[in-house]
């Protein structure tokens, strides 16, 4: 489904009900991995953004429902919670894909081509920013500077880095991705969702056969001076790997239109409490960080 | 050896030093075996035969100084914390490498983990730590999943856990993911979400070596500089001092990106160039020249071609007006709008303010209406002024530096590009055709 911001409307009236429970075998679950994870600090409250992650990996997004079980095991009100999750970027407010693409586009990256990505991509996919395709695989987005900046433009799948991107690379991962064909990341593991991704942020190592060896040592920019060290000759530039021209017919040859930003990224989010079932959010919620 | 502009040998093979990096392009350059191979966690051995004060001095007198931005001596970072106080002490690796620019850490933990658990290792030790925090960006997976199997396999060998290699120390360490906020790589924001909370800086005094993570004392550094600690213990503090310079001695990773033929890691004695690193790398991309450039991330004030013998250490690159930072040199050739690239930075600074000091919340969003406006043609001159203005206003007024990181690309802009502003505002609009930027603008025939 495609999620949008609007038709949520603003209830003046009764508060609204507390959050409902996990069914009880997801909660005794859930429980299990928070002691562990609780376990690995010696203030319980600093379990509070793995808890979150964990959160996400059940639902794909941060529920009323997952603040309400942080809260309880954490002896935390579900307002101290709220304040915690809807201050960071990683924590999303809604239903999203089980794909999040996020295209660089600080200034290192637009400039080299990220700016261009994230038109087509939208373009291609139909969606804007934070919106999500209908088959519900792929959420869009713009991020922040990814500390890979010598591989820009940078685009990062489920956190997985795809380096040396094109409109035209990224169309087509795109494209393999809703069709379920297998994606693997220029330096990162072969991908999975979302929600695994979640997990794994939780503090739970992957136990995938292979995850932690893939992509190799080192990328082939990070050996730039290594090799040059080593009397190596400077190998050729680095072409973006997943192949492909430019672009073939994108939008980027034509001049920039002035007036349209694509990093408008300071309007006001959703709340956290987009819980479909309880569509209502709280009044006055916290700002973005 | 002191690197001179004069020095005419300029072969990489001398001007480079691998030392992190050294063994990134070897199978499996992860895990602890290709490690040992290495002589990892030779220096933790040496360190463990010294006394903990013994080791803090020897820090100390390498003039090891932090590779996150500031530059603090890290030997005297470890000094400050209180001994025989009866606490717990803490150190956390900062590891939430997100200035605009800068891309070293993540891939020394990529290619490299064990430097950082053994410098952990020995940093604990020196402090009188038995629990350490690694606090990682949590946008990097792979990194991730590697810092996890580090850890797993140090626990395994003996590293770390009980009675270290039967010197009675006992050490715990966590990896913690972060959720995406550029504010936690500020130390007290980064102590504060550690603790579960909002990550917002704390007014300093107390710092944290007296009151940090849980009240406690705690040393907080960057990954680059503990994990530079092993090969200080390794090869001695007289190999460290032998490269750079008396007051900013050693190695560090210089991180190449932008317009340049061969972006990347270059890892060299501090006070190379940037014209030494470009000559031996092949330069600007082919028939572009450097317009303007970062020398330590979005947050260190511009340099122009002016600057390219610029010595690139602490005392140098403040000496010419900027700060080191952590030598992302962000290069831009003539094809770049530095409106629309100061806009980007701006908004982003925007973005990521806390929200807790008024001058860097409210300044930040004006400054990203007053740069939109300008890169948009829909300026008046009276604007720059305003913008300065603001910019002023934020700059040093807030808690931590992020707002006075947000000033330093406008006022650097300002200083060096004025006429370009000017020309935005008098032509009406940006004269620039980002498609002539991209990566890809000369590889095939692109009709503007």
């Amino acid at each position: 489904m495609t999620t949008s911001s609007s038709g949520q409307g603003v209830s003046l009236g009764m508060p609204e009900l507390p959050a409902p429970d996990y069914p009880d075998d997801v909660r005794a679950r859930l429980e299990q991995d928070a002691r562990e994870i609780i376990a690995r600090y010696p203030d319980s409250r600093s379990a509070l953004l793995p808890l979150l992650h964990l959160v996400q990996s059940e639902e794909g997004y941060v529920t009323r429902t997952g603040m309400r079980f942080c809260a309880d095991v954490l002896g935390l009100t579900t307002a101290e919670v709220t304040a915690v999750a809807t201050f960071y970027t990683m924590y999303r407010r809604r239903p999203s894909g089980d794909y999040q693409v996020g295209v660089c586009t600080n200034t290192l990256c637009a400039v080299m081509g990220g700016d261009a990505i994230f038109e087509a991509l939208q373009e291609h996919l139909g969606v804007g920013n934070g919106e999500t395709t209908d088959d519900g695989k792929v959420t869009v987005e713009h991020i922040e500077c990814n500390a890979a900046c010598d591989y820009a433009p940078v685009v990062m799948v489920n956190w997985e880095f795809f380096d040396n991107q094109t409109p035209a690379s990224v169309k087509r991962l795109v494209d393999d991705l809703r069709a379920g064909r297998p994606v693997t990341p220029t330096r990162g593991a072969p991908l999975c969702t979302f929600k695994e991704t979640a997990r794994i942020l939780a503090g739970f190592p992957d136990e995938r056969e292979g995850a932690t060896e893939a992509g190799g040592s080192a990328g082939p920019a990070s050996l730039m001076g290594l090799r040059l060290a080593k009397g190596e000759a400077a190998p050729a530039r680095v072409v973006h790997p997943r192949d492909g021209g430019p672009d073939d017919g994108g939008p980027h040859g034509r001049p920039r239109d002035a007036a349209v930003h694509l990093s408008s990224h300071d309007a006001p989010q959703e709340t956290s409490a987009s819980d479909p079932s309880h569509p209502q959010g709280p009044v006055g919620e916290e700002g973005e960080g | 050896m002191t690197l001179a502009p004069e020095i005419d040998e300029s072969s990489p093979e001398k001007l480079l030093v691998p030392v992190l990096s050294a063994f990134w392009d070897e199978d499996r350059s992860w895990t602890l075996d290709v490690y040992r191979r290495h002589e990892g966690y030779e220096g933790l051995r040496k360190a463990l035969a010294m006394s903990p004060d013994d080791v803090i001095a020897y820090v100390k007198d390498s003039g090891l100084r932090g590779r996150g931005g500031a530059g603090f001596p890290t030997g005297m970072k470890w000094q400050f914390i209180p001994q025989g106080d009866g606490k717990p002490h803490y150190l956390v690796v900062n590891a939430d490498e997100s200035e605009p620019g800068t891309c070293k850490d993540i891939p020394l933990l990529f290619a490299n983990p064990h430097s950082l658990i053994e410098g952990i290792v020995i940093a604990c030790y020196a402090i009188r730590s038995s629990h350490a925090f690694i606090y990682l960006r949590g946008e990097v997976v792979p990194v991730l999943r590697r810092l996890h199997s580090a850890v797993r396999e140090a626990y395994a060998a003996g590293y770390l856990g009980e009675n270290i290699l039967g010197s009675g120390l006992d050490l715990d360490i966590t990896v913690h993911a972060g959720a995406g906020a550029y504010i936690c790589g500020e130390e007290t924001a980064l102590l504060d979400s550690l603790e579960g909370r909002r990550g917002q800086p704390r007014l300093r005094p107390p710092f944290p070596a007296v009151a940090g993570l849980y009240a406690c004392p705690t040393v907080v550094n960057n990954v680059e500089s503990i994990a530079s600690v092993p090969a200080i213990l390794k090869n001695g503090k007289d190999w460290f001092r032998s490269m750079g310079s008396e007051k900013s001695p050693g190695f560090t990773l210089y991180s190449l990106s932008g317009h340049v033929a061969n972006p990347g890691q270059y890892e060299a004695p501090l006070g190379i160039t940037l014209r030494q690193l470009l000559d031996m790398s092949g330069g600007m991309r082919p028939g572009h020249r450097l317009k303007f450039w970062t020398p330590g991330g979005s947050s260190t004030p511009m340099f122009t071609d002016e600057h390219l013998d610029v010595p690139l250490d602490y005392e140098g690159v403040g000496a010419a007006g900027s700060m080191l930072g952590t030598k992302a040199l962000q290069c831009f050739d003539e094809t770049t709008c530095v409106v629309r690239a100061v806009t980007r930075w701006t908004e982003f600074y925007a973005h990521e303010s806390c929200g807790k000091c008024t001058p860097c919340r409210e300044g930040t969003y004006w400054m990203v209406q007053l740069m939109r406006d300008l890169e948009a043609g829909k300026g008046a001159m009276s604007d720059l002024d305003k913008l300065y203005d603001i910019a002023d206003n934020v700059n040093g007024k807030s808690f931590c530096a992020l707002g006075d990181g947000s000033a330093q690309p406008i006022f650097s802009s300002l200083k060096y590009f004025r006429e370009e502003y000017e020309q935005h505002i008098t032509g009406r609009g940006c004269p620039f055709d980002p498609a002539k930027s991209t990566a890809w603008a000369d590889r095939k025939e692109v009709s503007a």
